[in-house]
């Protein structure tokens, strides 16, 4: 790393970080202190993005979990928890196209759930399907069909939050037993997983027949959802054209991708929510921003002797500019890992505790480690500033 | 002959500008031959550090002519005063070394500029500068372990390490007792002789008079006299 010959080049941005590095690693104090003031920044951005995926992740599991290829809903849909009906009708006519394997309809509703075990009431979302349609992913399902097909039976999301009661824990002791949705005894006959969102707290599923049952205004004729699998090796984007030519303007096609999106933009657009993360995230940056200037300035203004002596020697602003620059980076380097690990380990505390699918992806790690990575070069150039001062012809 | 490595020719300059400026050196003539040594005496305010800044190219010229080996600074670009500050070894009055360095890291620090070098070459000769001021022992304690003439001596070693043309010394002897500071001023000559380096050295210091060839002494930014070295 050493050499130099003719270029001068490599040695142009060693030597400075080298020499950065020497600094900051002589004040174990403030180098410490440093470090946590970047993995403070670091922890803030990662739990707001976090949060924010999170949300918007769990807003849209439900829909994300169903295994269909093509969708149908009402137009005026805005989120799935408060669904628009359309004639059960347009299932049938898409049957109709030969690219057509199966459009299952879904019904979708809120009823009052009783907590088992305090009898307090809230509301629960209801999915109901054809339990043969085989278009719902949601793990654990599939033992549970047979049961499921019997009359007032239905299966509880195991991560719905704990104040509809511990189900899992009376299935365990227990086995099947009566429960209370609506005004209805209905048998619970095991779990699945789908995870809360905004819209709703907790889920249950049931057969389209034991839905009709609990929601009793519901007719038959009319649907929430359809789901559409087509033949396999059709091409999708063809068939989704197909349907939009023969369906009436009561119903809009989206795959499935497009379905999810238009859950998240609402969310996203008719909520704070996207404002509130971005918001919290700034904050955190422009803290970690001042500690960081504020270590690296103090360093400068006690030493501007020794900076006016470097440039007396012939050291060039530049090179003692990218000193500083240097240490701001491996400032941004040194509190990103830890911070990062830190990040990790509360995703997981926090996860539990909320329900909320927080998870530590690369994408993220590596945007957050451009924005810690910026922070920190911010803050080397308002700090560079300062070198001005080290003038060498007031060292005399 | 080689040409003078200090060659200066009516400079004059004033801080500030308009009615408050003042004039701290009026017509200053001096030169320096190669291998000289060159004192630079008077009162406090009388202008020498002044004059030692603008010789460093630590400072802009405003009016005369000065040439520093072979650069004219007379309206001399920032990145030329840079470069001729390379080439040139400066002692301050207070060591100024970098504290969480050690004293060959230091003093391999002036060599760092120099294009060509290898890291090992660069500590190596670094530990012969610091054999050659006497403290081959100490080159690897930081400054805050040194005494205060271990320091200046490290300061030196430093100055010489980049095989300058021109030394410039500010006061180097005022932070030092007798015994020290004479030590160092004499270390400095020494070494400088051997090399044929010039200095020209600003000091109030009457003890050290002995090393110089010649002393100069300015008063309200005039040369006043100049006298051949004791």
């Amino acid at each position: 790393m050493s050499t130099s010959a003719p270029g001068f080049g490599l040695d142009a941005v060693w030597l400075p970080l080298r020499l950065a590095w020497r600094q900051l690693r002589a004040e174990k104090a403030r180098l410490a202190s440093a470090i946590a003031g970047v993995m403070f920044a670091c922890v803030l951005v990662f739990m707001q993005l976090g949060f924010r995926s999170a949300l918007f992740d769990s807003a849209t599991a439900l829909l994300a979990s169903m295994r269909a290829d093509i969708f149908l809903k009402q137009p005026m849909t805005t989120a799935s928890f408060r669904p628009e009906t359309f004639p059960r009708a347009r299932a049938s006519q898409a049957l109709a196209l030969p690219e057509v394997w199966a459009a299952v309809p879904i019904y979708m509703a809120q009823s009052a759930w009783r907590n088992p075990e305090n009898g307090s009431r809230r509301a629960m979302q209801l999915i109901g399907f054809d339990m043969e349609a085989g278009v719902m992913g949601f793990p654990g399902l599939a033992p549970l069909l047979e049961a499921l097909k019997r009359p007032d039976t239905l299966a509880f999301d195991s991560r719905s939050r704990p104040e509809f009661g511990d189900i899992r824990r009376i299935l365990a002791e227990r086995g099947p037993f009566q429960g209370q949705l609506g005004n209805r005894r209905m048998e619970i006959v095991g779990l699945v997983e789908i995870g809360p969102s905004f819209g709703a707290d907790g889920n249950v599923v049931m057969s389209e027949v034991n839905f009709r049952r609990v929601v009793k205004d519901r007719g038959a004729t009319t649907v929430d959802l359809v789901a559409i699998k087509l033949v396999p090796g059709t091409d999708r984007e063809a068939a989704i054209a197909r349907l939009r030519q023969v369906m009436p303007p009561d119903v809009a096609v989206l795959s499935q991708p497009e379905l999810v999106a238009h859950e998240r933009a609402y969310w996203k657009n008719a909520t704070p929510i996207g404002f509130i993360f971005a918001f919290g995230s700034l904050m955190g940056l422009i803290v970690g921003m001042v500690i960081v200037y504020q270590i690296l300035f103090s360093d400068i203004a006690s030493h501007l002797k020794e900076y006016a002596t470097l440039k007396a020697m012939g050291y060039s602003n530049g090179y003692l500019g990218r000193t500083v620059l240097g240490s701001a980076l491996l400032l941004a380097v040194l509190g990103f890992v830890p911070g990062m690990g830190l990040s990790w380990v509360l995703y997981g505390v926090v996860g539990k505790a909320t329900f909320l699918p927080l998870a530590m992806d690369s994408a993220r790690a590596a945007g957050v480690f451009v924005l810690i990575f910026a922070m920190c070069a911010a803050a080397g150039l308002l700090a560079m500033r300062k070198l001005r001062d080290a003038n060498p012809a007031d060292m005399f | 002959m080689d040409p003078a490595p200090v060659a200066i020719r009516d400079l004059s300059y004033a801080f500030g500008t308009g009615e408050l400026a003042r004039t701290v050196l009026r017509d200053i003539d001096l030169s320096l031959a190669p291998g000289e040594i060159v004192l630079l005496t008077g009162p406090s305010g009388s202008g020498k550090t002044t004059l030692l800044t603008l010789v460093g190219a630590l400072r802009a010229m405003q009016q005369g002519s000065c040439i520093v080996l072979g650069q004219e600074l007379a309206g001399a670009k920032e990145a030329a005063r840079v470069a001729l500050r390379r080439r040139i070894g400066f002692i301050f009055q207070s060591h100024n070394l970098l504290g969480f360095l050690t004293a060959r890291r230091n003093v391999a620090m002036a060599l760092e500029l120099k294009p060509g070098l290898t890291e090992a070459e660069r500590l190596a000769r670094a530990g012969e500068m610091l054999a050659a001021v006497g403290l081959a022992d100490r080159a690897d304690d930081r400054p805050d372990r040194l005494s205060g003439g271990q320091r200046q001596r490290v300061a030196v070693a430093r100055a010489l390490a980049g095989v300058p043309g021109l030394i410039l010394a500010d006061e180097p002897t005022a932070a030092l007792d007798r015994q020290s500071g004479g030590d160092v001023v004499r270390l400095l000559r020494d070494l400088a002789k051997r090399r044929g380096v010039p200095i020209l050295l600003v000091t109030h210091d009457p003890r050290i008079l002995d090393v110089a060839d010649r002393v100069v002494t300015l008063e309200d930014g005039r040369i006043v006299a100049a006298d051949a070295g004791v």
